[in-house]
């Protein structure tokens, strides 16, 4: 095990001129490539990938290396190695930390998947708005160009790779991988179907394709370091290795943490050494755990699992009572909210956002997400009905399941959630709307519940 | 709106300047023989940069002809995606980020102060041109929270009188505006 604090991502994230080639290979950089290309074979590469245990790092926590032995290898054509770097999830900026940073750490990781798949062209599709991090990675790419990590016969291994970054323009559909897809081919961001459109069979170009994650694909790096072995020995379960978590909302201290997974939620919230606690002296709220398409929990609910054990930073134990009692931890967006939160108020935004990205394609998310918009408009705003709440939950319910792709249930799921949890303040508002009209109202006067306090301790 | 004048209106047709066409040869060459399409977006954003921080008509049917695309292929992508303004805007469009994570740090002060110190109301531009102020949607930064992105950065933090020296060193670089 290593220490809670010891780190294999960010490990050299503090050093000096990190961004750059020269630095980054003086902290052992590229090492993990020359490992590859000298002693092992592609399938050997993808072997310790299954040994690690990875998941994909971008939300959804699929086996990366089980990912890629799905890759359609008879069809002949061209395999194509995709980065998801659109990181537009609410909550998340984990993949920016890495890019803006330390960007040969992905590009190695890239290299290495690449040989691993049989790639010989690879896209970076990042959003758009990180404008000015495309003079970085492409500097960075350069770079990796004159010392031979790219291009025709990689350090004289045969393997060749070219590898390019591609600007996203605001839309975060363009993050579901078929969407980006379609948008790495210069259309609107409309997700395809599965089947068949699955990526591994028909991708990019309608060629098989692997989309991973930024992080995802940094973690090779120090999976091919370690060995698959050693990896998965980090961690908890299976959930092996360590995890970037984005911290925000109302902490001491957000941003960018590298955490083993398994370590405790209370520890990771409170602890100098992470989130620092809450501010002013306010007490914990609520929890979004994994970016805003999760459920919310309640402080009694994210601390502890509902038979009382504490709640861990794992895809398991986020994961722990389903629906009713737990959560997920999907891209690792951990924002939390201390006692002066609106619930409702925060829940509108974020349907706000569902509606503002829904692609449009199927009526189910395109009308639900507005609906449901309107709706928690109405009632933060002192004009909802008492029906109102029951209404959204069917809208909720109507949308999941009915859609080409998830983000139908990740704008339903905060909804549903946030009422399953928090109901008594949803009637609060539409019962005495006189008290609601300041939009900070329970910054002065917290909203307390009548049911039973749960105790913490 | 509140616009009387903008600062660029394109009834001449664009054309790129030798850098950004040896720039356009660079980006297309980045796809398959066959798969130039890819290059519509990254060429999307060279051209607003270029011609006036927006796609007028004349500027899409140019990167259409550019691509060998019919001018609707290109209408219908550049109206998907937030970043391209299919309006004239300001000199300086400021973008401040209203979702979750923000505003439980305060965006919404943020975008009331910013809505009284420039007299403009979100999606509107001042009189003068300069400032263009807009709400949008999560951008990476809930760590770094109130914050807003102008033109290709991010200004984090923010407080009012963070916003007031941003606003005054704007205005200072554009004296006769
Ligand atoms: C609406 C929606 C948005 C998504 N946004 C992202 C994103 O910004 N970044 C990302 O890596 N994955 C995102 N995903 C997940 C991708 O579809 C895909 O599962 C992921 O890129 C696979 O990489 P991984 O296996 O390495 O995690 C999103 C999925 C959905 C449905
Ligand atoms: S679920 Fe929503 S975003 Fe996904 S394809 Fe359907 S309309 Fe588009
Ligand atoms: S919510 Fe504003 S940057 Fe993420």
């Amino acid at each position: 095990m290593l220490d809670m604090g010891q780190q294999l991502l960010l490990k050299n994230i503090n050093v000096p001129g990190i961004q750059s080639l020269e630095v980054y290979e003086a902290q052992g950089g590229y090492q993990s490539l020359r490992k590859a290309l000298s002693s092992m074979k592609p399938e050997q590469v993808t072997e310790e990938v299954k040994l690690s245990g990875l998941r994909g790092r971008g939300g959804a926590g699929f086996p990366t290396g089980m990912k890629w032995t799905f890759l359609d290898r008879k069809s002949g054509k061209p395999i194509y190695l995709v980065c998801n770097a659109d990181e537009s999830e609410p909550g998340t900026f984990k993949d920016r930390f890495l890019l803006e940073h330390i960007p040969h750490l992905l590009i190695e990781g890239m290299i290495i998947s690449s040989y691993a798949i049989g790639a010989h062209k690879a896209y970076i599709y990042m959003r758009g708005e990180f404008a000015w991090i495309f003079p970085i990675l492409e500097k960075a790419l350069d770079e990796a160009y004159k010392a031979g990590y790219l291009g025709e016969n990689i350090l004289g291994s045969g393997f060749s790779l070219d590898l390019y970054a591609h600007p996203g323009a605001g839309a975060y559909i363009c993050g579901e991988e078929t969407a980006l897809l379609e948008s790495l081919e210069g259309n609107r961001g409309n997700p395809r179907l599965k089947p068949p459109y699955f990526p591994a069979v028909m991708g990019l170009y309608d060629c098989p394709t692997v989309v991973n994650n930024v992080e995802s694909l940094a973690a090779i790096v120090p999976v091919l370091e370690l060995g698959g072995e050693k990896y998965a020995s980090i961690g908890i379960g299976k959930s092996t290795g360590t995890k970037l978590i984005s911290a925000s909302g109302h902490i001491n201290n957000p941003g960018v943490y590298e955490i083993e997974l398994g370590l405790p939620v209370e520890e990771f919230i409170f602890s100098d050494q992470y989130c620092g606690g809450i501010p002013r002296g306010k007490k914990l709220k609520a929890v979004i755990a994994g970016g805003s398409s999760v459920p919310i929990l309640p402080t009694a609910l994210i601390l502890n699992k509902a038979n009382g054990e504490p709640r861990l930073m794992s895809y398991e134990s986020l994961a722990d009572g389903g629906f009713q009692t737990g959560t997920m931890l999907g891209s690792g967006g951990f924002v939390v909210m201390d006692e002066t939160t609106c619930i409702v108020r925060n829940l509108w935004t974020l349907a706000r956002f569902y509606h503002h990205e829904s692609c449009g394609q199927c009526s189910p998310c395109r009308e639900g997400t507005g609906w449901m918009e309107k709706v928690l408009y109405r009632i933060e705003h002192g004009l909802g009905k008492k029906s109102d709440i029951d209404l959204l939950i069917d809208v909720a319910k109507k949308i999941e399941g009915k859609t080409i792709c998830p983000l139908g249930e990740a704008a339903a799921w905060p909804v549903s959630s946030a009422i399953l949890h928090f109901r008594e303040e949803f009637e609060y508002h539409v019962q005495f709307p006189e008290k609601i009209l300041n939009p900070k109202h329970f910054e002065f006067e917290p909203f307390v519940s009548q049911k039973k306090e749960v105790s913490l301790s | 709106m509140k616009v009387t004048s903008y600062h660029t209106t394109t009834d001449i047709p664009p054309i790129f300047n030798q850098t950004s066409s040896e720039r356009v040869a660079t980006i297309i060459s980045r796809y398959p023989t066959g798969k130039e399409k890819s290059a519509l977006i990254p060429i999307l954003h060279l051209a607003q940069d270029e011609f006036g921080g927006w796609l007028s008509p004349s500027t899409m049917d140019y990167v259409a002809s550019l691509l060998n695309l019919k001018p609707i292929e290109v209408y219908e992508v550049a109206s998907f995606y937030s970043m391209f303004n299919l309006r004239p805007v300001g000199k300086y469009v400021l973008e401040v980020c209203h979702t979750g994570p923000c505003s439980l740090n305060g965006s919404d002060d943020i975008i009331q102060f910013l809505k009284n110190k420039l007299n403009i109301n979100a999606g509107e531009t001042t009189p003068d041109g300069m400032f263009t102020l807009k709400t949008v949607e999560c951008l990476a930064s809930c760590g770094t929270a109130p914050m807003m992105q102008i033109g290709k950065h991010y200004h984090e933090k923010l407080t009012p009188a963070s916003i007031t020296q941003l606003l005054d060193d704007l205005r200072a670089k554009h004296p006769n505006a």
